[in-house]
């Protein structure tokens, strides 16, 4: 139906014209040669320092990628990437190893400043954020600074950038890498397994609730870079976190790849609730420039009674091809994704989720708001597969779209598979208006229409907003009104 | 994934050298089909009925007709009866009904290039292999104005292990009215692969009921196609217990507003059997609304696929499209895949799909027990129920009796 005015300016305002971290630093930058050949990887590899086992599985990857096909399912378009044509690494050249946040290039900090992420802890503890936050930076190939380090390591946490953590803690990387996402998931997961740089690493151990909530912020700067970030999550047994992400990139009329891949590990009783505001540079009003967003997100409920929730505001990208999924293998284990995204301008989404039922007595939920206007293309595709074993399984999705202008497109592919007789699936998808019922009651009561709309629709997006941590709520805000308005139509 | 080399399988091989050097076979349609083969799970409109994989072997199609079945389940219909053995056409009733005509055609088959075609431009393969082999349509046309009281019933027989093609094309002119049922009955390790076209002009009712009533071993491939003119109206009502591999498409074009189309079916599987219904709804026209309704009863190690697209175009405003599957697991074997799938390009437009995916409510089951129903008796009732709501849509009230008498014996059978 037809989206309520101020909605539309609303989403106007996030037009893709409207970007506002699209400034970028000038740095000098340390950068592999352009191309990506084993020579690559191995430079990759050696600037990072890592072990001779890191460097057989990145090339092990990288062989294996060379044999794979791009997928070609997914509801976006775009033109044949050219993968010689980028650079793999580019890192701040100045202080390559920053000791303490003072070593850290001021222009660098200048950046995060700008983009409004608070780095330095005595800034943070005067009350600049209401709670605490542990941030760590990635800066193109790089993670600059992790905060809050000495204040985790107290309560077990061990929160750092991942080449640390093949450095320090190898056992644990070792043990976990590509124990969610296999080598050979998918071609853009395969791709970043040679040539990842950078990303977090968390370690939460049995019992410990973590003290705060834990953040990266990836930032792409350089011209013609990718950025390919790796993300690993372990909670051990009765274990709880909560992880921001936040991405940004400057404003460039060429196209940028970015190509991630983040696993999740639960153990019994254990908790991770990932949340994202996915900002990438979308690209001009006609389309040229962006970041292709091609993220594999997945999470492992291994042990009995973990659960593992994501929840997502995507509003940036050229192009979006993500899939944040849940594994539910522990009996009893419980999966959530929530979901917001909005496209506009040019840009093309194809994002949702899979919730993979192994377990007994398994859970998940799927509520995904989609707002598309402009010239641009949403889709949301989502697969709930019950396996035989997973007796009593249970899964309800909810996925509903909204279309401002008449030359944009609203699309759902779900997919449901049950194999097993007690699990139990439901699925339902609208476009619809609310119901007359409700609104001639709210307008009984004196409420004008587009109030009783809002109220009415206020209540019923609340599952998403709810579970977005504080942290976010200020950027979210914006965009959540939106969703309220829009859905009424 | 990685690059895999296509290797064929025996029944593409069969496929191939069945077409080579024979002068029946278009050799255009052919081509199109084997360009890409059999369709396999990496296609995504077969991903969850893997034809390659599914289907052992193809066999040849047969020469001349072979003999029908004596026994027959809709015999006490009335209506004007077409049987087509094994796909050979040879005579029709010159004056079947009052504005009714029929002829034996050599037309050029469409295989999605005709214009205005309903079928899939870039060539559906099951499509494809129907117009290479077919020998003749069958085409029935309604003249304007007529409201045919009998229904046209064409009862399909696939008599021996033979591939049976069969094609039939219906015209129903302005303001027409006409039922027709399509009845498949396939023997075992027969190929069925048959084409229903309906092209409806404006102010038009039709009534399409298809039956698959296939043996457990057959393979029964059919196809749909409707083109629904303004202020028409089209149901299509569909039972399928048979087969062992049986996909049926259904292919549904808007081309006048104010129209409705209503789809609707049922499926009873057991043992090993795996039924696919996929259909297109195509919005291209303002003000049309569409409704789909599917309930499959999977027992055994029975497989059920539910693929339903509503596609609304740009300038669409003002459809109404809602779909719904619903299916009953009865065993931990069974399967149910899913996929209702919406492609929305117009911003005033409401529609909704559905799925659900459940075992029997142990709480129903529970109340109709205390009352003193033995268990399989209060799982047949309720499961007649889910399946009634499907059957309920049939307006043609001798067929909808009939199948829901069908269904009511498969229940019994499964004891």
């Amino acid at each position: 139906m037809v989206a309520v005015k101020e909605t539309v300016e609303q989403v106007k305002e996030l037009d893709v014209d409207q970007y506002k971290y699209g400034f970028s630093t000038d740095l000098e930058v340390d950068k592999a040669p352009k191309g990506l050949s084993e020579d690559i990887v191995r430079f990759i590899s050696a600037k990072k320092g890592e072990p001779e086992w890191m460097l057989e599985w990145r090339l092990d990857a990288y062989r294996r990628w060379l044999t794979m096909t791009e997928p070609n399912w997914a509801r976006v378009h775009y033109p044949k990437i050219d993968f010689n044509d980028s650079y793999y690494y580019a890192a701040p050249k100045k202080n390559a190893a920053p000791k303490t946040l003072d070593e850290v290039d001021p222009a660098i900090l200048d950046a995060y400043k700008k983009l409004g992420i608070p780095l330095r802890e005595q800034e943070i503890l005067a009350g600049v954020q209401t709670s605490k936050v542990a941030v760590d930076a990635v800066f193109d190939s790089v993670s600059v600074v992790t905060t809050f380090k000495e204040e985790l390591k107290k309560a077990g946490v061990i929160f750092c950038s991942i080449s640390e953590a093949i450095k320090e803690h190898p056992e644990l990387v070792r043990k976990y890498l590509g124990s969610v996402v296999p080598v050979t998931d998918n071609y853009y997961a395969t791709l970043n397994c040679a040539v990842f740089t950078d990303g977090s690493f968390v370690y939460i151990p049995e019992g410990v609730r973590c003290p705060m909530e834990l953040s990266t912020y990836f930032r792409i700067n350089e011209k013609n870079t990718g950025q390919f970030e790796r993300t690993l999550i372990i909670a051990e047994k009765g274990s709880y976190v909560s992880y921001l992400e936040g991405c940004t990139a400057p404003q460039r009329d060429e196209n940028q790849l970015h190509a991630a891949v983040v696993e999740l590990v639960t153990m019994d009783d254990a908790e991770i609730k990932y949340s994202t505001v996915q900002n990438w540079y979308p690209g001009d009003a006609d389309g040229k420039g962006g970041i292709y967003n091609f993220v594999t997100k997945r999470g492992d409920c291994r042990g009995a009674n973990s659960k593992i929730s994501w929840t997502q505001v995507e509003t940036g990208s050229a192009i979006t091809w993500k899939y944040p999924s849940c594994i539910l293998r522990g009996d009893n284990s419980r999966g959530e994704f929530y979901s917001i995204a909005v496209s506009n301008g040019m840009q093309q989404v194809d994002s949702g989720t899979k919730m993979i039922h192994l377990g007994k007595n398994t859970t998940s939920r799927i509520i995904s708001k989609g707002i598309s206007a402009g010239r641009s293309q949403n889709t949301y595709r989502g697969q709930v597969s019950a396996h035989r074993k997973a007796s009593n399984a249970r899964n309800f999705t909810n996925c509903d779209s909204l279309l401002i202008g008449e030359q944009c497109g609203a699309h759902t592919v779900p997919y449901l598979e049950s194999k097993n007789a007690s699990a139990v699936f439901e699925h339902e998808a609208t476009t619809s208006k609310i119901s007359e019922e409700q609104m001639f009651y709210c307008r009984q009561r004196g409420l004008s229409a587009e109030e009783a709309t809002a109220l009415i629709v206020n209540g019923f997006v609340k599952d998403v907003l709810q579970q977005l941590p504080m942290e976010f709520a200020v950027e979210a805000q914006k965009l959540i009104s939106i969703s309220l308005e829009g859905s009424v139509g | 994934m990685a690059s895999v080399t296509p290797l064929k399988t025996a029944a593409e091989l069969s496929l191939l050298a069945q077409a080579e050097g024979s002068k029946s076979v278009r050799q255009n349609s052919f081509a199109r089909y084997a360009a890409k083969g059999l369709p396999h799970r990496r296609v995504e409109a077969y991903h969850y009925t893997d034809i390659r994989a599914l289907l052992k072997d193809a066999p040849a199609p047969a020469q001349k007709a072979g003999v029908a079945p004596t026994h027959f389940a809709f015999n006490e219909i009335d209506a004007c009866v077409i049987t087509l053995i094994d796909g050979q056409l040879t005579a029709v009733p010159t004056n079947p009904l009052a504005g009714v005509s029929m002829n034996i055609s050599d037309e050029v088959p469409d295989d999605g290039l005709a214009a205005r075609s309903v079928f899939p431009s870039d060539g559906d393969p099951i499509i494809a292999l129907n117009a290479a082999f077919v020998h003749r349509t069958l085409r029935i046309v309604i003249d304007a104005g007529c409201a045919i009281e009998k229904p046209v019933l064409l009862r399909c027989i696939t008599a021996g292990a033979v591939s049976a093609y069969s094609r039939v094309v219906v015209e129903v002119a302005n303001g027409a009215s006409m039922t027709l049922i399509e009845c498949h009955e396939c023997a075992s390790g027969g190929l069925t692969n048959s084409v229903v076209e309906i092209a409806a002009g404006d102010d038009v009712s039709v009534e399409h009921i298809r039956v698959n009533l296939g043996d457990e071993s057959a393979t029964v491939l059919t196809s749909f196609g409707g083109r629904i003119g303004a202020r028409s109206a089209l149901t299509s009502g569909n039972f399928v217990t048979g087969g062992a591999l049986s996909r049926h498409q259904v292919f549904l074009r808007f081309e006048g507003e104010g129209a409705t189309a209503t789809i609707s079916g049922a499926a009873l599987l057991k043992d090993r059997q795996q039924a696919d219904t996929t259909l297109v709804v195509d919005h291209s026209v303002p003000e049309c609304v569409s409704r789909e309704h599917f309930a499959h009863v999977l027992d055994g190690e029975a497989t059920g696929v539910f693929q339903g697209k509503i596609i609304v175009r740009p300038h669409a405003q003002k459809t109404d499209g809602k779909m719904m599957s619903r299916a009953v697991l009865l065993a931990d074997g069974a399967t149910m895949n899913n996929k209702p799938e919406l492609e929305i390009f117009a911003d005033d437009v409401q529609c909704g799909h559905g799925a659900t995916v459940g075992a029997l409510d142990d709480d129903l089951l529970f109340y109709l027990r205390a009352r003193g129903l033995p268990k399989p008796e209060a799982e047949a009732l309720m499961l007649q129920a889910f399946v009634g709501e499907a059957l309920e849509m049939i307006a043609h009230d001798g067929m909808r009796e009939r199948l829901e008498w069908l269904s009511e014996t498969w229940l019994k059978a499964r004891g």
